[in-house]
C-alpha cells in the first residue's frame, strides 16, 4: 500500500487495534469471573469433580461464559455492520436495523413464538431459525427494489424500501401480537434482546455466518472510504461501484442477521459504537471498522454483566442496558467534542 | 334567530345522548343480573360452579371452560376488549380485570354494572367467589362451593403434611426447546401459594412479585430439589413434555435434575384462580411428592 499517508494510517490502525482488542479481552476476560453467586475458580477447573456435579463450573461455563462469548460476537456484528450501513447510504443515522433486516428477523421471530404448533417438532427452539430466515427475506427484498429496473443499486432507493419495510414488518409484528395476546410477553421480551443462551449450539450456529460476513469486511474499508464520497467519486477512484456496494449491502446484512437470531435486536450498540469509535481515531475506514468491531464486543459484553447483575436474580433486558449507558455516554461525548 | 335555533337543536341533542344511558338497566336494582358478560376465565368459571352458567352471554377469547362456553360470544380478552360488542349486548353485569382501567371508565359511562377481578392471591380466590355469589343473587350456593373448595385444598395440605418439603423452582414460561428466558413465580399470588399448600417451598419465594425472569446463574446458585413447569398456552403432546423435561439435562449440578424430579404440567387451570385451584394444588402435589397420591 503506498500514498494517502498509509504509514499513518498503518500506526493508527495497530494502536487503536492493540487498545480496543486488549480492551475487549480483558472485558471478555473478568466478564465470567463477575457475578452474583461466589465462584471459586479453583473449583471450576477442578476436573476431578465430574462436571455434572460441580455447581461453581456449571455456573462458570453455563450462565456465564457463553454470554460472554455471545456478546462479543453480537456487540462485534452489530457494531461492524453499522459502520458498513453508515458509510453505504452515507447517512450518519444508518443502523444494522435500517434496512429492515431486524425487522425482518423479529417478524420471523414472533411468527416462531406465536404459532409455536407449527414448528414444535425440531429437536431445538425454532425462534433463532426463524429470525434468521426472516432477516434474509427482508435482504432479499430491499435488494431486489434497490437494483430494480436500473443498472447498478440506488442506495436512495435502498434507504426508502429499507425504511418502509420496517415499518410494514413493524405493522405485521403488531398485528400478530395483538390478535395472539398469549404470547404477547414472550414476544415483546424477544425485542428487548437476550444473551443467556445457557448453551452453545446456537453460539456455534451463529459462528459461521458472523465469520463469513467479517472476511468480507476485510475487503471493504477501502471502497468504503471511496464510496463514502460519494458513487461517482469511488468509480472515477477506479472502485467497481456495484461489486463494493453489493458485498457491503450483503456482508453487514448476514452479520446482522446472524447477530439479531443469537441476540435479538440488541439496539444501540450498531449506531453508538462506530461514532464513539470515529470521534477517537477519526473517520478513515481502515481504522473505524476493527476498532468498531473490537468495542462492540467489549461494550456489549460489558453491558451483558450489567444485565445479569444489576437486579440479581431478576435478568434486566440487555437492549436496556446498551441504551441507558450508551445514550448519556453517547450525548456526553458529543457535547464535549462539540465544544473543542 | 339562526344562534338560538341552533342552540335549542343542540341542547335537544345533549338532553337526548345524556338520558340514553340512564335507560336500560333500571329493572337491575330490584332483580339480579340476568345477562353477564365475563371477560376473566376465573370469573366465568365461577358463574358456572354456582349455577349461573345459563345467565352467562358472551365470555373472553381466552375462556375455554367449562366446555359450555365454547359456543357463547367472545368479546376480545385483557388487551383487546370488544366494547362495542359488550355494550350491544346490553349486559347487567359485566366482569372486567382490575387493570382493564380505560375499559371501566367506558363502561361506566354507558351506566353498564361492573365487578372488577383482581390480580389474586389463593385467599382472594374464594373472597370473590363469594362475592360474585352475592352479586348474582346466589350467595348460600357460592359459600358452600367456597367452603367446599376450602376442604379440597386442606384435604391437599393434609396429605403434604410432614412430608419433606422439596425446594421448588416453579417456572411460568420459557422458550420451548431450550433454557432461554425463564419465568418463574416469585413469592407472591396464588400460584406460589398453590404450591405452599401443594408441599414445596418456592425457591424464589423471597422476591416480592407475582413473576420475574430469573438468570440461569439465579437457578444454578438456587439449586431447587424440585423443578415443576406449569404449561397453559401450549397443549403439548406427552413427547413434547418427555423432550421439554430433557432440556434441563444440562444443568446437571441441580438436585432436581440429578434425581430426576422434573414435572411438566400441561393444563390452564395452572394459570386460572379460579374454582379448579384445588385441581392444580391436587396435580402440584403429586408431582412433588410422588408417594402422596
Amino acid at each position: 500500500m503506498t500514498g494517502d499517508g498509509s504509514s499513518g494510517v498503518r500506526r493508527r490502525l495497530f494502536v487503536s487495534t492493540a487498545t480496543f482488542g486488549l480492551l475487549a479481552f480483558a472485558i471478555c476476560l473478568v466478564a465470567p469471573l463477575v457475578g452474583r453467586t461466589p465462584v471459586s475458580l479453583a473449583r471450576v477447573f477442578d476436573r476431578s469433580i465430574p462436571f455434572h456435579d460441580n455447581v461453581d463450573a456449571q455456573i462458570f461455563f453455563i450462565a456465564r461464559l457463553p454470554r460472554a462469548i455471545a456478546g462479543a460476537i453480537v456487540g462485534s456484528a452489530l457494531a461492524a455492520a453499522g459502520v458498513v450501513f453508515q458509510a453505504l447510504l452515507r447517512n450518519p443515522l444508518a443502523t444494522p436495523f435500517t434496512l429492515g433486516v431486524s425487522a425482518g428477523a423479529a417478524l420471523g421471530a414472533i411468527l416462531a413464538i406465536t404459532f409455536p404448533l407449527a414448528v414444535s417438532t425440531l429437536p431445538f427452539s425454532a425462534v433463532p431459525l426463524a429470525s434468521f430466515l426472516g432477516s434474509l427475506f427482508a435482504v432479499l427484498i430491499v435488494y431486489a427494489l434497490a437494483t430494480g429496473r436500473r443498472l447498478g443499486l440506488s442506495t436512495n432507493v435502498l434507504l426508502l424500501a429499507g425504511v418502509t419495510l420496517n415499518s410494514f414488518f413493524s405493522a405485521i409484528i403488531l398485528f400478530v401480537q395483538y390478535m395472539a395476546d398469549a404470547s404477547l410477553p414472550r414476544a415483546v421480551r424477544w425485542l428487548m434482546g437476550d444473551l443467556d443462551v445457557a448453551t452453545y449450539s446456537p453460539i456455534l450456529a451463529a459462528i459461521p455466518f458472523t465469520l463469513v460476513a467479517f472476511v468480507a469486511f476485510a475487503w471493504l474499508p477501502r471502497s468504503l472510504n471511496l464510496l463514502a464520497a460519494g458513487p461517482d467519486a469511488a468509480a472515477s477512484r477506479g472502485v467497481d461501484v456495484l461489486r463494493a456496494q453489493r458485498l457491503a449491502f450483503f456482508s453487514a446484512s448476514l452479520a446482522t442477521g446472524a447477530a439479531v437470531s443469537l441476540g435479538g435486536p440488541i439496539g444501540f450498540i450498531g449506531i453508538v459504537v462506530p461514532h464513539l469509535v470515529r470521534l477517537i481515531v477519526g473517520a478513515d475506514h481502515r481504522v473505524v471498522l476493527p476498532a468498531s468491531a473490537l468495542f462492540g464486543a467489549g461494550f456489549l459484553v460489558a453491558c451483558d454483566v450489567v444485565a445479569r447483575t444489576a437486579m440479581a436474580p431478576l435478568e434486566l433486558p440487555v437492549g436496556i442496558v446498551t441504551a441507558l449507558i450508551g445514550g448519556p455516554f453517547f450525548l456526553w461525548l458529543l457535547v464535549r467534542e462539540g465544544g473543542r | 334567530m339562526w344562534s338560538s335555533a341552533s342552540a335549542l337543536l343542540l341542547a335537544a341533542l345533549l338532553a337526548a345522548a345524556c338520558s340514553q344511558p340512564a335507560s336500560p338497566p333500571s329493572r337491575q336494582a330490584t332483580n339480579f343480573p340476568t345477562r353477564i358478560v365475563s371477560l376473566v376465565p376465573a370469573a366465568t368459571e365461577m358463574l358456572f360452579v354456582i349455577g349461573a352458567g345459563g345467565r352467562v352471554v358472551a365470555v373472553s377469547s381466552f375462556d375455554h371452560y367449562p366446555p359450555e362456553v365454547e359456543k357463547l360470544t367472545r368479546v376480545g380478552a385483557l388487551i383487546d376488549p370488544d366494547i362495542e360488542r359488550i355494550i350491544a349486548l346490553r349486559p347487567d353485569l359485566t366482569i372486567v380485570f382490575e387493570g382493564q382501567v380505560e375499559l371501566r371508565e367506558k363502561l361506566s359511562q354507558a351506566g353498564l354494572p361492573l365487578l372488577s377481578y383482581p390480580r389474586p392471591t389463593l385467599g382472594d380466590i374464594f373472597r370473590m367467589l363469594r362475592t360474585i355469589g352475592q352479586r348474582v343473587g346466589l350467595a348460600e350456593r357460592a359459600e358452600r362451593e367456597a367452603a367446599a373448595l376450602e376442604g379440597q385444598l386442606d384435604e391437599v395440605r393434609e396429605r403434604v403434611k410432614g412430608l419433606p418439603r422439596p425446594r421448588t423452582l416453579l417456572v411460568i414460561g420459557r422458550e420451548p426447546g431450550t433454557l432461554r428466558n425463564i419465568y418463574v413465580s416469585g413469592g407472591v399470588g396464588f400460584l406460589n401459594d398453590v404450591l405452599t399448600a401443594a408441599g414445596g417451598d418456592n425457591v424464589f419465594g423471597g422476591v416480592a412479585r407475582e413473576n420475574l425472569q430469573v438468570t440461569s446463574e439465579a437457578i444454578l446458585a438456587a439449586q431447587p430439589e424440585a423443578i415443576v413447569e406449569v404449561v397453559a398456552a401450549q397443549p403439548w403432546s406427552a413427547e413434547q413434555v418427555a423432550r421439554e423435561t430433557h432440556v434441563w439435562d444440562p444443568l446437571g449440578s441441580l438436585p432436581a435434575v440429578r434425581h430426576h424430579r422434573i414435572a411438566l404440567l400441561v393444563g390452564d387451570e395452572f394459570v386460572t384462580p379460579g374454582p379448579r385451584i384445588a385441581e392444580a394444588a391436587r396435580r402440584l402435589a403429586a408431582a412433588l411428592h410422588q408417594s402422596a397420591e
